[in-house]
């Protein structure tokens, strides 16, 4: 059932404007992109996410995981927990995608809940290198970031333009790039 | 019951829930946690500037444009309402190396020596906002995810380029935390 429904999202995928202007061969190289709803929903839907948004940014603060010194200490190996957060939450996250595909749990909307898989490039050891020295000096990734400047760490917006500007750089040099 | 959520949460009930994010997004709308992605849809957003990788719709991702939207909210929520008065314990081999670069202050999890507005201009300041951050936006779009994306989702979903990937956010973090952090401290 589930691949039938998955051949036909494809098919209308590639029968869609965006696959002809190679929107989608864009996006599928990054498949945090791929994985969009195909039905239209209004603006307000979004609001759910949102309140999912809050629930995680309390987390990660109080699990001191938008700490700097946390980064620190788990990359000078004097403290093990993040590696006991961040292993916590890969073993929850596979046990509920094993979950996930064995009972073909739908969404709230009764969508079926597709993975895709990632293929491998030569960015994954550049851009991973690149990306490890920047997370040991702000001492926080992405998500960090957004929570450390909702708790008054105002000046990380500064941090957070130029990860913007970061992001630009790459997507206008990407042709060029090794990967 | 208050007074418990105030305090530092163990690894372990951080990371559950953390972990339980990933099934969470995938049920409220088939979606897939990764918050980097966000940094390009905001590209394609205000400065596209006719760049193949920052055109696409990037109206249909908008759902995590929210959720960041929501991190930031919950970051506020959680300093001012769940907010731990107690200093921030970190290792003792740490505070004292960090004591040495004249970093002492542990009221917050984010050293306000060190991230506040008067170091913005200068050398310090260039190295821990601004390329600090670059490395990070540029890095993680070249790995094609960050810690959400790759480390966690990846992971949890056994794909092995994310293993490549989150070994290389390692070793990058090694090399910048035990080399470089100590030398920019200095700056």
């Amino acid at each position: 059932m589930s691949g039938t429904v998955n051949k036909e999202k494809k098919q209308r995928i590639k029968t869609s404007p965006e696959y002809k202007n190679s929107d989608f061969e864009v996006r599928t190289l990054d498949t945090h992109c791929v994985n969009a709803s195909e039905k239209e929903v209004p603006l307000w839907y979004n609001l759910k996410y949102m309140v999912a948004g809050i629930l995680f940014g309390i987390i990660l603060v109080k699990a001191e995981v938008i700490s700097w010194f946390r980064i620190q200490e788990m990359f000078r190996l004097e403290s093990f927990h993040m590696y006991g957060v961040i292993g916590t939450a890969v073993v929850v996250g596979a046990i509920s995608i094993f979950l996930i595909k064995k009972v073909n749990i739908k969404t709230v909307h009764g969508e079926v809940i597709d993975f895709q898989d990632k293929k491998f490039n030569k960015g994954q050891i550049y851009g991973g290198l690149i990306f490890g020295l920047g997370w040991a000096i702000t001492g926080a990734c992405p998500g960090p970031l957004f929570a450390q400047l909702g708790t008054g760490a105002t000046v990380v917006a500064i941090t957070i333009l130029s990860a913007i500007a970061g992001t630009w750089v790459y997507g206008k040099l990407r042709d060029r790039l090794p990967g | 019951m208050l007074e418990l959520i105030k305090q530092p949460w163990h690894w372990s009930v951080s990371g559950l829930l953390i972990g339980l994010t990933v099934p969470l997004l995938l049920i409220l709308g088939n979606k897939s946690f990764g918050i980097s992605a966000n940094l390009r849809h905001i590209c394609a957003a205000c400065f596209p500037a006719n760049i193949p990788f920052f055109k696409y719709d990037w109206k249909k991702e908008v759902w995590n444009l929210f959720y960041a939207l929501g991190i930031i909210i919950g970051g506020f929520v959680a300093a001012h309402f769940l907010h731990d008065p107690a200093q921030v314990q970190v290792a003792p081999t740490l505070a004292a190396d960090l004591a040495a670069k004249g970093i002492t202050d542990y009221s917050e999890l984010v050293p306000s020596q060190l991230f506040n507005w008067d170091n913005l201009l200068t050398i310090k300041g260039l190295f821990f906002f601004v390329i600090g951050g670059f490395l990070v936006g540029f890095g993680t779009r070249y790995a094609g995810g960050c810690t959400s994306g790759h480390a966690i989702s990846g992971l949890a979903n056994l794909q092995w380029p994310s293993l490549v990937a989150t070994i290389c956010f390692m070793v990058g973090g090694f090399i910048s935390a035990n080399l470089i952090v100590p030398f920019l401290l200095n700056l």
